[in-house]
């Protein structure tokens, strides 16, 4: 399983991602976002951090960072691809995914470990997890309030493509940045393209408060 | 070039007349208003150490596990397998008053230069807050709530960008701060032992090259601005205080971290305060070079920038650097990859001066080591305050008592108790997946180490009353505080960085209370092997006249050898013994108890007994390498009845406690050297400490839907309400 990470100026998730996917036994490779080969990955991840320090708006320069024209070639030929936190919001602004991601309700950056709610498992990234299973695992972002139309939000739902919520201990709703129905995570219509705010590749070990970004990264490689 | 007003300009400077003569011998000659802007820049109380120099060179700096002690930008201890720790604490109080959300943030910048350019990835920030009362109703508390919130996103803001997790820190809030709240940032990075990167610039002929951001007009004159009191004017200093822009510093965090890997580099050094001038005079002072520099050829952000300008500003996200002769375009070439700006600005030379040009001409020309030799060294008046032998008269029994539940209610929702997540909820704390004791758990916070397999704790500490009451115990308890914050965690403190936060330092008071502060910081070094190796110096925190409380706060950092033995700060289990180690006795003096209830900040302070304290942590780390320890809480402000409370809200399990005690009231006593532990298994725990010769008391067991101790209690739900909604209510009360 051979796992490219992309960085791009600015991106701070790179080395814990390719920790978290080397700890699961992978080939990883960062690339740099003004190469133009993605090296013939089984994976392409676009980590989070502060891409062009946000500036503008959270992915918006990123987006046209050469090697992103690679990634959506890739995407179209049905590669898969995981966009994490600042990644997700690449992913959306190169509209490789639906909707947007708007600054968090209460206006501030949010750190905390988060629950959240397996809407559907039968994808590649959850297929290790069960549907309505409850997993711990860290949320840190300024601009996590998803955002989609109403056309586009009945479209989510008709595909299933609404993949994580936000919730309780209990599996209850519980919204912490205001996301339409407390989206926390979705893929395209082609179930290849994943995005989620939500941090698994900081819930791999017991030692950091919680393990269960395991079965979710591992969705990968089975 | 004659200076015609000279007066107004050394006013300007704040330059004496006596060192304006000092100048002139140095020169030989009259100074030109570059060199006026050097001298006064180096010779600021904040660059030159003058007031505060003749206590410094008392702290113990050394250990065999000392790499670096204070005078390079960070210190480094050795914490095993080729690895080091590197970090320091800096204040940057002035600039968050006036503009709290930049002030932070530039704090946060300029301390992660501090560390990255000794060659080390930052790993992990603290932060220790002092503001004034932001209860007040009027326009004190209002201009405080407002201070926190732009402070607290100022600090995020920058540290989020960065990649670099904040992973605890402590606030809290005095009256003492309406007019100068404290902004202490501390961060500690990692690098290989064997490759730290010093501040240097030696070899005749080796170029000197500026890297990072362009130079503006910002920050002019900042470290003179901050060697100064405030006044009502004070608020048009808004343009001394920089902007940050913590993008560009990721970018030159990557680039330095890419050179580093080369053998290009001779010595690097960040621009902080005094920018261009404190950096090439340092660098070169420190190598007993000299050096020529082309100020024309330094980056500009803007046209029509004088030498004095470029040698002043404080501009962000810069560093300078020494580089091997011949490396200059793979140099460059790294810095164009990150979109940054790198231009050779000089070079190194024997001369021992430093020669400033400007499009060829020679525009300043200062010989190095007097610069930095002859800073003024000052032996200020000193005089021990009035207000102490009042305050020491302090009797507990001569005022009105409390009934036990009323003080119980109101300690609890004190700010100084209840959890901060409004604040640290802001920043990044797990970035870097290393954060195994991260906000909020109360105690030391603990980054584990993925290159050997061990964990770093660390504690941010200083208690103002305390140090008001009695600088000298006061200052020694930072040490002792912030040391025993780290062995709970099961980790062996090893040394400390501080930041010592004064008033005025022409108040003799003032020179008093920092006398003996830090002699106390120096006896608790000593005593507990704990050296400082790196620190910074924060006077004339006063305004109209009043100053802070004396605030020396002290980060300590230890080595837990085993990443998988973190002790929690908590209750684990239900059912688990509870006990106290040490001895409790009617300790009222600068207590919360006092402030709280009584409003006052008064009484005396116990000696410290160093022999109970070092065997406390002993007791607490072999216990828990032996693995028979569950959590580990020290007990400080508001005393057992409070600890046990933040222990049971933060677990969501009850307790039900009772101690021995001579005086009702002392359940909120904050007598020292004093621990609640949890365990499974009472006879290994007690036998372990008989071996220490600790008196130890089992007060219960863990458990129940409330927190009881001896005569007060509340329901758990409660208690957790208040625990974790008071902090946010005060703070957004105006929005």
């Amino acid at each position: 399983m051979k796992v490219t990470i992309l960085r791009f100026p600015g991106t701070n998730c790179e080395f814990d991602t390719e920790y978290a996917f080397q700890k699961l036994g992978c080939d990883t490779q960062i690339v740099w976002h003004k190469e133009h080969d993605l090296q013939s990955p089984d994976l392409v991840v676009v980590p989070g951090g502060f891409s062009y320090g946000d500036y503008l708006r959270s992915g918006s320069i990123a987006r046209f960072s050469p090697i992103m024209k690679e990634v959506g070639e890739f995407a179209d030929r049905g590669g898969k691809v995981l966009g994490i936190c600042n990644g997700f919001q690449i992913l959306t602004e190169s509209h490789l995914l639906p909707g947007a991601l708007k600054r968090n309700e209460n206006l501030h950056f949010i750190s905390k470990h988060h629950r959240l709610k397996v809407e559907n498992s039968d994808n590649t990234f959850l297929q290790k997890c069960e549907k309505g299973e409850v997993l711990n695992i860290p949320v840190a972002h300024a601009d996590g309030n998803y955002y989609i139309d109403e056309q586009g939000l009945k479209e989510l739902r008709e595909n299933d493509q609404i993949l994580l919520t936000y919730c309780d201990e209990n599996g209850n709703t519980l919204n912490p940045n205001g996301s339409v129905e407390a989206i926390a995570g979705i893929c395209n219509k082609n179930r290849n393209v994943f995005g989620l705010m939500p941090h698994p590749e900081r819930a791999m070990e017991e030692v950091l408060g919680s393990a269960d970004g395991i079965k979710m990264l591992e969705g990968f490689l089975a | 070039m004659e200076i015609e007003n000279i007066q107004e300009v050394l006013q300007a400077h704040k330059l004496s007349e006596a060192e304006y003569e000092n100048i002139k011998s140095i020169l030989g000659r009259e100074p030109n208003l570059v060199e006026i802007g050097i001298f006064s820049a180096m010779w600021s109380e904040h660059c030159s150490y003058k007031s505060s120099t003749k206590y410094l060179r008392g702290f113990p700096t050394k250990a065999p596990w000392v790499i670096q002690g204070p005078g390079e930008n960070a210190g480094v201890i050795d914490i095993g397998d080729g690895m080091a720790a590197v970090f320091k604490m800096e204040s940057h109080n002035h600039p968050s008053y006036i503009e709290p959300y930049q002030g932070a943030a530039t704090g946060v910048g300029g301390i992660l230069r501090d560390i990255f350019t000794m060659g080390a990835r930052p790993v992990a920030n603290l932060n220790a807050l002092r503001f004034g009362n932001v209860l007040d109703k009027e326009s004190i508390g209002r201009y405080q709530r407002h201070l926190v919130r732009g402070v607290v996103e100022g600090i995020g803001g920058y540290g989020n960008c960065m990649g670099v997790p904040t992973i605890g820190g402590e606030t809290s809030f005095d009256e003492c701060y309406n007019g100068n709240i404290l902004v202490n940032a501390f961060s500690l990075g990692l690098a290989k032992s064997d490759e730290i990167f010093y501040g240097k610039a030696e070899g005749i002929g080796n170029p000197v090259i500026y890297v990072g951001s362009k130079t503006g007009r910002d920050g002019l004159g900042g470290a003179v601005m901050s060697s100064d009191s405030f006044t009502e004017e004070s608020k048009s200093l808004r343009p001394t205080v920089q902007v940050g822009d913590p993008f560009t510093e990721k970018l030159l965090l990557e680039a330095c971290l890419e050179l580093f890997q080369t053998d290009h580099v001779v010595g690097i050094q960040d621009m902080g305060a005094a920018g261009l001038t404190s950096s090439s005079f340092e660098m070169a002072g420190r190598s007993g070079s000299g050096m020529i520099m082309h100020l024309d050829k330094v980056p500009a952000r803007e046209e029509g920038m004088t030498p004095y300008e470029f040698m002043l500003s404080e501009s962000q996200e810069r560093m300078l650097l020494c580089a091997k002769k011949g490396s200059e375009q793979e140099i460059i070439d790294i810095f164009e990859k990150w979109d940054l700006d790198a231009a050779v600005v000089g070079e190194v030379t024997d001369t021992g001066n430093m020669e400033l040009f400007w499009h060829g001409e020679k525009c300043a020309e200062v010989p190095v080591d007097p610069v930095s030799e002859e800073a003024p060294v000052l032996d200020r008046p000193t005089r021990e305050p009035a207000y102490l032998s009042r305050i020491a008269k302090f009797d507990l029994n001569a005022e009105e008592k409390i009934a036990n539940q009323d003080a119980y209610n109101k300690l609890i929702s004190s700010l100084e108790v209840v959890d901060k997540a409004w604040i640290y909820d802001q920043y990044d704390s797990m970035v870097q997946t290393n954060t195994a004791k991260g906000p909020g758990t109360l105690d030391a916070s603990v980054i584990r180490v993925k290159e050997n397999g061990k964990a770093l704790a660390m504690s941010s500490d200083c208690n103002p009353r305390y140090c008001y009451i009695n600088p000298e115990i006061g200052g020694a308890l930072t040490v002792v505080e912030s040391g025993r914050n780290v062995a709970m965690s099961g980790a062996q403190p090893l040394a400390i960085t501080d930041c010592l936060n004064f008033g005025n330092p022409e108040n003799p008071e003032v020179m008093w209370q920092f006398a003996k502060a830090t002699d106390g910081i120096k006896q608790a070094c000593e005593k507990l092997s704990t050296p400082v190796v790196s620190g910074n110096v924060s006077l004339y925190n006063e305004t109209d006249g009043i100053s802070v409380f004396p605030t020396p706060t002290v980060a300590m950092v230890g080595l837990n050898d085993d990443e998988h033995k973190v002790l929690p700060s908590s209750f684990q289990n239900e059912g688990a013994s509870l006990y106290l180690i040490g001895e409790t006795g009617s300790d009222f003096g600068g207590s919360l108890y006092l402030k709280e209830l009584y409003g006052k900040t008064e009484g005396t302070l116990p000696e410290i007994d160093y022999e109970k304290e070092l065997a406390l942590w002993k007791l607490v780390i072999e216990a828990n390498k032996a693995g028979i320890l569950n959590a580990a809480k020290d007990i400080n402000v508001g005393g057992i009845a409070v600890a046990l409370s933040k222990m049971a809200a933060i677990s969501g399990k009850g307790i039900d406690a009772k101690i021995s005690v001579g005086d009702e009231r002392d359940i909120f006593s904050e007598t020292f050297s004093r621990a609640i532990v949890e365990t499974n298994d009472d006879a290994a725990f007690e036998a372990k400490a008989k071996e220490l010769g600790l008196a130890i008391e089992k007060i219960g067991t863990v458990g129940g839907e409330s927190v009881s101790v001896n005569d007060v209690s509340i329901d758990l739900g409660e208690l957790q309400t208040i625990y974790y909604n008071r902090f946010k209510a005060v703070i957004e009360q105006d929005l």
